[in-house]
Order: C-alpha cells, then sequence, then structure tokens
C-alpha cells in the first residue's frame, strides 16, 4: 500500500475569530482524553503515512506531550513532511523546540495581517509585534516555515498587503497561503453590516491580482489558487488534496479520502471522544473520477491534461484570457482562478 | 310556478361593498342551501375568485322565498362579474333581470364601479333596489351614504334597508323589497322561443352548459334549439333550473324563468354569450338586441420557463378556453424565449387571473412578456394593419399614421387626492374632461387615457397615491393617433425580441433609462461585460453596463472537504439551467418579470 496523507483536527480555540466557520470550542481541557481518541483511530484505520498535517482550531494548545504521542502512534514513514499550525499569541521558544523534538518538521503560522487594526477587527489575540516576535522565534527553530495571509479584509487597503508581504519575505519564509476573506454563513461576521459594507468583489480581486504579482517577484512563485512557496517548500500535504490521492482525516469536522470513498465526521467533540472508533458519514462512495480530478488539479498552477471534449469546450475560456493550454496541458490564468467557480461549474459539471 | 311570483334579479357593488356576502346571507335566509354546506362565499367558487374578492364568472341560482304575504316566490338570482373588465358579461346578466340589489358600504359610500354598474343597470330599465351593507362597522355613516345616493344617483334611498350582510342583521328587509318592488317577468309563454344566453361553462360530462333566460315561449327536452347567432343545432338533453349546489332537471323551461340547457354541446365556442336560444322548427323573428362578439383588447406572449413544458402550457390553455371563450391564444416564437403563446384578454384583470390559474392551477412556471394593447397603423402605402406583438411593428419610415386606444376613465376620489390624481394622468398622458363633486369631500374625475398607459400598472399607482382611497373604471373609446415608437432593449449589443414594446415618443428617454437600470439590477455579473442598452429604430438611447464578473472562488477547501466544493459547483450548474441565454447573455426569468414592474 502506498502512503498517504494524515490529518488531524485539533478543534480548540481560545477565542473565534469572527470568519471562522471552522470547528473549534474553547475547553483545551479535555486534551489528553482528545489524544487518546485520536490515537485510538490512528490505531483503528491503519495506513502508513508520508505527511501529517495538525491543523485547527489551533494545534499549537496541544502540549508537546500530546502531540509526540499522537505522532509516535502513527506508521510514519522516514522523510515525511510533519506540519503544525500555530497561532503567534501561543508560540513560545520552549513550546517550539519541544514540538521539533516531537518530530514536527514544518510549522505553518497564522499571521493574518501585520496590521493591528485589521487583527482587532478579526478578533485575534496577537497584535503586529507578537507576530513579529512569533514569527522570529519559528524561524530560528524551524527550517521549513509557513504563514497565513488574508486578502481582501473588510475595507483593506492594497498597501496594507503589499506591506504584509513584504515583512514576510523579510523574515525568509519559505512559504505562503493567502486566502481571500469568504463570508460563511453563520459567523459573526455575515452579521456585521458594519464590515460587510467594506467588502468589494472588485477591490478583493485587485488585492489578490496585486498579491500574486508581488509574491512571484519577492520569489514565492504561486502554485494553487491561495498558495505561493519558494521552489520545493510546497506543501506535500495539501497537494495530496489537489492531486486526488488518499488521505486520512481524524476529529471532529475532518475529512477522508480512502479507496474509492469520501467521508466524513460529525462536528462533535464530546462523541467522537467517546466513540471507540469516529463515526463517519460518506460524502462520495465513487470518488476520484476524471471529473473530480480536474476540478482539483485545475487548482493548481501546473493544471492537468484534459481529454479533447474539455479542451475543445475551454476554447472560449482560453480565448478571453482566462486560461491557457499547452498541449493538452489546461491551466488557469490568474484571472481565470479568481472566477474559476463560474467557469468549472460550465466546463466540467 | 305563475310568472307573477318570479323576480329575476342581481346584485351590484363596488368591490368588497359585501356582494358575495349578501348572496350567501340569502341562500341561508331562503335555506337553498343547508348551513352545513354553508361555505364562505358560496357563489364565487374559484379559488382565485374567493382570495381577491371578485367574481370572475356570472353564475345563477334559484331560491324560494315565503313574503311576509304570505305567499311563496321564486328568486332567480344571477350574481354578475364586477370588474370592467367583464362589462359585457355583466350586461348580458343585467338584460335576464328586472331588478339589481344596488349594494353601498355604509363607510365609503359610493365608488366608481358602484356609478358604472348603476348606470349599467339603468341603461337596462331595471328597478333599482338600494341597500346600505356593513352598518355594523364603527366607521358606518348610513344617513350620509342615503344622501350620497339621492344626490349622486337620483335614486329615492332614505329608506332603503340598513344591513350587515356580516351579521345577518335585517336581510330579509333586501328580499321583501326584491319581491314588493321588482317588478315580475313579462314575455308570452305562447309565443315562439326567445332566450337570452347570459353565461355558459364547460362540463366534462354534460358538455356546455348555457345559462339562459326565457324571453317568450318554452323549451323542453327533446327539443331541437338554434342558436342564432352562430347557427348551430343541438337536440336539448336538459332543461331545469339552478340549485345551489346542484343543477335540477325540472324537464323544461318557460317565459320568464331562469335556468339553463344541456345539449351535447361540444365546443364553448357555439354558445356565445349574448346570443338568443330559439327552436329551430318554429324560430322566433328576431334576436334579441345587445348580442357582440367579444374581442380581446390586452395582449401578452406567455412562455414555458422551461421549454420542456411547450406541451403542457398548450393544454391548460386550451382547457381554460373551454370556459372561457373571451380568451385566446396563438402559438408564437420568440429568438428570446423559445416557443410559446401570444394571448388576448378582456383586460388586465383578465390578463392576472389567466396567468395565475396556469401556474396555480396547472403548476406552470412562467414567463410573460410586457401587456400590449392593439395598435392601429397606417402604412405610407394605403394599408391599415393592426398589430398586437411589439416584435411586428413596422418600421417608422413606413409608417404614416399610428393609432392607439383609449379608454374613458372615471376616478372617484377623496378631495385630498385630486391634486396627485392630476399629476398620474398627465403623466400617463391623460387628457382631462371633467370634474364634479358628488358631496363636500368626494370627486369624480373623468380623463380619457391611452390604454397602453394604463395596462402596465395604473392601478397600483393610482392606489399608492391616494393611499387606496380612490376607485377607478374605465370603458374603450376608440382610436386616436399618437407619437408611439418601438423601444427595443439590446443584450450584449442584440436586441431580446421578448423585451420590445410600444411606447410614447415623449416617454420613451425616461422608460429606457428605467428599463435598462431593472435590467442591470437583475442581470447577474458574467465572465464579460455585458451591456444593456435601449435603442429606438437602431439609436441607443439608453445604456448600462453589468460590469464583468471578478470573483468566484473557492479559497480554501475546509478539512479536505471536496465533495463541498463538487456539490458547490454542481448547484451552480443547475442555478444556471434556471436561467435564459440570450446569446452569451445569461439571464435570470426575475429581469423579464422586473421590467413590468418599472414603477417600484
Amino acid at each position: 500500500m502506498s502512503s498517504r496523507g494524515l490529518y488531524i483536527h485539533i478543534p480548540f480555540c481560545r477565542r473565534k475569530c469572527i470568519y471562522c466557520d471552522f470547528y473549534s470550542l474553547a475547553d483545551e481541557g479535555v486534551q489528553d482524553e482528545y489524544t487518546a481518541a485520536v490515537i485510538r483511530n490512528i490505531r483503528h484505520f491503519g495506513g502508513c503515512f508520508d505527511t501529517v498535517y495538525f491543523g485547527g482550531g489551533t494545534p499549537s494548545l496541544m502540549s508537546p506531550e500530546n502531540i509526540a504521542r499522537i505522532l509516535d502512534s502513527a506508521d510514519i514513514v522516514s522523510g515525511a513532511e510533519i506540519s503544525m499550525e500555530a497561532n503567534p499569541d501561543s508560540v513560545t521558544h520552549e513550546k517550539m523546540c519541544a514540538y521539533k523534538s516531537a518530530g514536527v518538521n514544518r510549522v505553518s503560522l497564522g499571521i493574518q495581517s501585520f496590521d493591528d487594526g485589521e487583527l482587532s477587527m478579526l478578533s485575534r489575540l496577537h497584535d503586529g509585534r507578537g507576530a513579529r516576535a512569533a514569527l522570529s522565534a519559528v524561524r530560528g527553530i524551524f527550517d521549513n516555515v509557513s504563514a497565513d495571509l488574508m486578502l481582501g479584509l473588510p475595507f483593506q487597503k492594497p498597501s496594507t498587503v503589499s506591506d504584509n508581504i513584504d515583512i514576510l519575505s523579510g523574515f525568509g519564509v519559505q512559504h505562503i497561503s493567502a486566502y481571500m476573506l469568504k463570508v460563511e454563513e453563520g459567523t459573526e461576521l455575515s452579521r456585521r453590516e458594519d464590515l460587510l459594507s467594506g467588502i468589494d468583489d472588485d477591490v478583493q480581486a485587485d488585492i489578490y491580482e496585486g498579491a500574486v504579482e508581488q509574491l512571484s517577484q519577492r520569489g514565492y512563485p504561486q502554485y494553487e489558487i491561495s498558495n505561493f512557496a519558494r521552489p520545493g517548500f510546497e506543501c506535500r500535504h495539501n497537494l495530496k488534496y489537489w492531486h486526488c490521492e488518499e488521505y486520512l482525516g481524524i476529529g471532529p469536522a475532518a475529512h477522508s479520502f480512502i479507496g474509492k470513498r469520501r467521508f466524513g465526521v460529525r462536528g462533535d467533540i464530546r462523541s467522537f471522544m467517546a466513540s471507540p472508533v469516529m463515526e463517519t458519514f460518506t460524502t462520495d462512495d465513487n470518488a476520484g473520477g476524471e471529473t473530480e480530478r480536474m476540478m482539483l488539479a485545475l487548482r493548481l498552477n501546473e493544471g492537468c491534461d484534459v481529454p479533447p471534449d474539455v479542451a475543445q469546450r475551454a476554447g472560449r475560456y482560453i480565448d478571453a484570457g482566462f486560461m491557457t493550454i499547452d498541449g493538452t496541458r489546461l491551466r488557469f490564468t490568474v484571472k481565470g482562478m479568481l472566477v474559476s467557480n463560474e467557469i468549472l461549474s460550465s466546463l466540467l459539471m | 310556478m305563475d310568472k307573477s311570483n318570479i323576480r329575476n334579479f342581481c346584485i351590484i357593488a363596488h368591490i368588497d361593498h359585501g356582494k358575495s356576502t349578501l348572496a350567501d346571507r340569502i341562500l341561508e335566509l331562503t335555506k337553498t342551501v343547508a348551513l352545513r354546506d354553508m361555505e364562505d362565499q358560496l357563489l364565487d367558487n374559484m379559488d382565485i375568485e374567493r382570495e381577491r374578492g371578485i367574481t370572475i364568472k356570472a353564475r345563477a341560482v334559484r331560491l324560494l322565498y315565503t313574503a311576509d304575504d304570505g305567499q311563496e316566490y321564486v328568486l332567480n338570482l344571477i350574481d354578475t362579474p364586477g370588474h370592467v373588465d367583464f362589462n359585457y358579461e355583466v350586461s348580458r346578466s343585467l338584460a335576464a333581470c328586472e331588478g339589481a340589489i344596488l349594494i353601498v358600504d355604509a363607510s365609503q359610500g359610493i365608488e366608481a364601479q358602484t356609478l358604472a354598474n348603476t348606470y349599467l343597470a339603468l341603461e337596462h330599465d331595471l328597478e333599482i333596489v338600494p341597500v346600505i351593507n356593513k352598518i355594523d362597522l364603527p366607521s358606518a355613516d348610513p344617513e350620509r351614504v342615503c344622501h350620497e345616493i339621492e344626490n349622486v344617483i337620483g335614486i329615492p334611498a332614505l329608506d332603503a334597508p340598513r344591513i350587515s350582510a356580516k351579521t345577518g342583521q335585517n336581510i330579509r328587509a333586501v328580499l321583501e323589497r326584491v319581491v314588493a318592488d321588482i317588478p315580475a317577468p313579462k314575455g308570452d309563454a305562447d309565443a315562439p322561443l326567445k332566450a337570452l344566453i347570459f353565461d355558459s361553462i364547460y362540463d366534462p360530462y354534460k358538455g356546455v352548459i348555457i345559462y339562459v333566460r326565457i324571453t317568450d315561449g318554452k323549451v323542453k327536452i327533446g327539443d331541437r334549439i338554434r342558436l342564432m347567432a352562430t347557427g348551430a343545432e343541438f337536440d336539448v338533453v336538459e332543461a331545469g333550473y339552478m340549485g345551489a349546489v346542484d343543477l335540477v332537471n325540472a324537464g323544461e323551461l318557460h317565459a320568464g324563468e331562469v335556468g339553463y340547457i344541456t345539449a351535447s354541446i361540444k365546443s364553448i365556442g357555439d354558445t356565445k354569450v349574448g346570443d338568443t336560444v330559439t327552436l329551430a322548427d318554429a324560430p322566433c323573428d328576431e334576436a334579441l338586441p345587445g348580442y357582440r362578439e367579444v374581442n380581446p383588447m390586452v395582449f401578452s406572449g406567455i412562455y414555458p420557463a422551461d421549454g420542456a413544458h411547450y406541451g403542457d402550457l398548450r393544454e391548460a390553455l386550451e382547457k381554460l378556453q373551454l370556459n372561457d371563450a373571451s380568451l385566446s391564444f396563438e402559438p408564437e416564437t420568440s429568438a428570446a424565449l423559445g416557443f410559446g403563446f401570444r394571448c388576448g384578454f378582456l383586460g388586465l384583470l383578465h390578463m392576472e387571473i389567466i396567468e395565475e390559474r396556469l401556474e396555480r392551477e396547472y403548476n406552470l412556471d412562467l414567463i410573460t412578456t410586457a401587456p400590449s394593447v392593439i395598435y392601429k397603423i397606417r402604412l405610407t402605402n394605403g394599408d391599415t394593419v393592426y398589430i398586437d406583438n411589439p416584435s411586428n411593428y413596422p418600421e417608422n419610415t413606413l409608417i404614416a399614421e399610428a393609432c392607439e386606444p383609449v379608454v374613458k376613465a372615471s376616478i372617484l376620489t377623496p378631495k385630498e387626492y385630486v391634486g396627485n390624481i392630476m399629476d398620474l394622468c398627465i403623466d400617463r398622458r391623460g387628457t382631462f374632461k371633467d370634474m364634479t363633486y358628488l358631496d363636500e369631500d368626494r370627486v369624480e374625475m373623468h380623463y380619457v387615457l391611452p390604454l397602453n398607459e394604463i395596462v402596465y400598472d395604473f392601478f397600483d399607482a393610482l392606489k399608492s397615491r391616494t393611499r387606496g382611497y380612490a376607485s377607478f373604471d374605465y370603458e374603450l373609446s376608440g382610436y386616436e393617433p399618437g407619437k408611439l415608437v418601438k423601444l427595443d432593449v439590446l443584450l450584449n449589443g442584440e436586441v431580446v425580441d421578448a423585451l420590445s414594446f410600444i411606447v410614447s415618443e415623449e416617454k420613451a428617454y425616461p422608460r429606457a433609462r428605467k428599463i435598462t437600470e431593472k435590467l442591470k439590477e437583475h442581470i447577474p455579473r458574467q465572465l464579460f461585460e455585458v451591456p444593456v442598452q435601449a435603442a429606438i429604430g437602431g439609436k441607443i438611447i439608453a445604456r448600462e453596463t453589468v460590469k464583468a464578473m471578478r470573483k468566484d472562488v473557492l479559497a480554501k477547501c475546509y478539512g479536505g472537504d471536496i465533495s463541498r466544493k463538487k456539490k458547490l459547483l454542481e448547484k451552480q450548474k443547475e442555478g444556471k439551467k434556471r436561467m435564459r441565454q440570450l446569446g452569451s447573455v445569461e439571464v435570470p426569468q426575475e429581469a423579464f418579470m422586473a421590467v413590468l414592474k418599472l414603477d417600484e
């Protein structure tokens, strides 16, 4: 059996950010019990892994000991990429060293912005200074560091984004994820009329195009819609998603793809911890087909090889500058990525 | 039954003054229908009628009433449509009666339809029995309303029964007045058969049921009858009268009576309202006066939202036409909307009712084009053409003179809204005729208005400018020349035929601006910039732009939830199916609807 990706959801947050609809809760006091449940499931599902990703929530709220226990319980190939998300406010030098000793070799910092006004608007727990301090600590310990930035925040000035990118590249991070803000239903943001009035598709699109351009100039070419990296530092775990490869997701609200089956776990930490094996529900029992493969791969700058009928239908998008084709290899342009839902729904569905 | 104990009458009233409620109370009082069978407003038996509080098709019912004089009377109550669209049907119903109960609301007083219907009744020499209704309301002022009836209509009303149809108060007094004041029918029972058709409905088992008033002679089962306008002949299968819930086949009908006839008639087109029924082997000399063909006045394209339902739409229209000979339709094709039908209606209300019935009773999802009237165009080559579809409007260079239908409109309003109404009528190209004070407070205004100015939303506009207090009635009044132009709408440079309409030159610019703004509002952003233009004969007079879509992307996939992304794209694809593809532009159905409501 070839190696899979392993995603472990750490559903603890000290405070919910206003834009976030990921599953999380404030009570990290149950983390020992939670760790035991994660380990039970790793043993149950088995398999060997060449990427591991601790996502959240806030994985850096987990003690290094628990992270170590989880990693020890899994069959991880040598040279695997082991990523962990961390929030700047929970970063300390000692803790980071301990994570490294536990096996973590890549840290993704939820910086989002260095602008104090933007950070407090988002209810983040850190400020610009804290973000710099955390970055500098993490950079001193890890040689594969990623940072998250948010694009298109309410009332955001393009110059703020451009400053953020310069600061990050100044720290010499290897990878940057730059996500355009999306207003998700049920979040606090979706009810904040005052902030919603400052979100504009056209401004967001301009900021995105500017960021892609600037990141490329600073040595971070785009490799996926929202991801940029120094060559060789693309996130191998995330590439598994886009390359339609298998991964096991453990934890409430985590998702998996094994065999032809995609399945999820209900977002309920109590029942996750209480069950000997997490209860899953199938979202697709015939996954991984040609359409899905193209839908996922077209998120990547490398694009994908497409059959003649798709290439032909793509003609109008190529003519209009939304896509390019080279032989049978179809790719989105930056302008096309911005409207990829609209195009994919016509092209593939 | 002795003719002298028959009373044939109808009830006339402005909408909502209580006609159907009074009819219900009369049915109750005469025990024509058992209380447990009572459904509110029994005579209006279509859902739409009940909801809108209007009567669409006339119905008739026979009641037995023992009066204070100890004698039993046969009362034939003929229910009439209350709306101007059905004016001709009203006039035929009135022609079947000797008298009319005139209901006036004790707080609202006389309204436009009260007057219009009363004048119509007086034209038919009907005896008017005024009744003041809704005296139970706190705002009731029966004294004032009595004076209003005397002053405005000029009939005695001081001793008019004051009733509450809602509570049932004083209903008997109304029937006593019917018996005392309305004359018994005249007519010669021995003369050749002469009967007026005042309504007809299609029944899947019996064929067409015709409702008749026998003027002279008699008709019985087995008689061969002739319908004089169409010349069609049939053998009578049933002849009888209408109970509140069932037809009662009495076997024959005599002069003075109101009843029904069935004769295995397959098509309602053979039984035209207003036509005269006589016997084939002993015909009367001449038909009853007043018959005319009813012609549609307002036209609209009706299309299935989903082209696959074209056949269903045709079937539904055919079924509706079985019961509504005034509905006309013929297939038409639109480049924008595909296959549909050009439908003709008596008026706006008729159009709305048909559209609503198609959607409600036949479960169809429709796109309708802006209503149009019939334009009379004299061409430069001397020909005259009538145009009911803007797509067929000739080029301006070919037109010597364009004429449009006009109506005489009567508006009743509290005096404080006179200014607002004048503004509205000026805006709608009205010509002021006269204005009279009905009393200190209320004014009747007369205008001549182009029909095309009232087919859109005149009634709504009037209501909103008078806080609902003004009432409105109109009658057609021929053609007048006008400076008319055809306004085309272009999306991405291509004319959308279904959005073209005819408009007066002076209003073309504001209308063009409004329509382009509305479309811009309702057309979602697409991958390409979409110019929305309005043009007269190729000259662009208004433009808006739907900007190109810049952002529609899933930046992040939640915890590797790929299925969610896939479903999202599938849903997006489904959404596209509900759009109309016009050239390269996707237009949602709402956009077609929105341009019909430019006043909002």
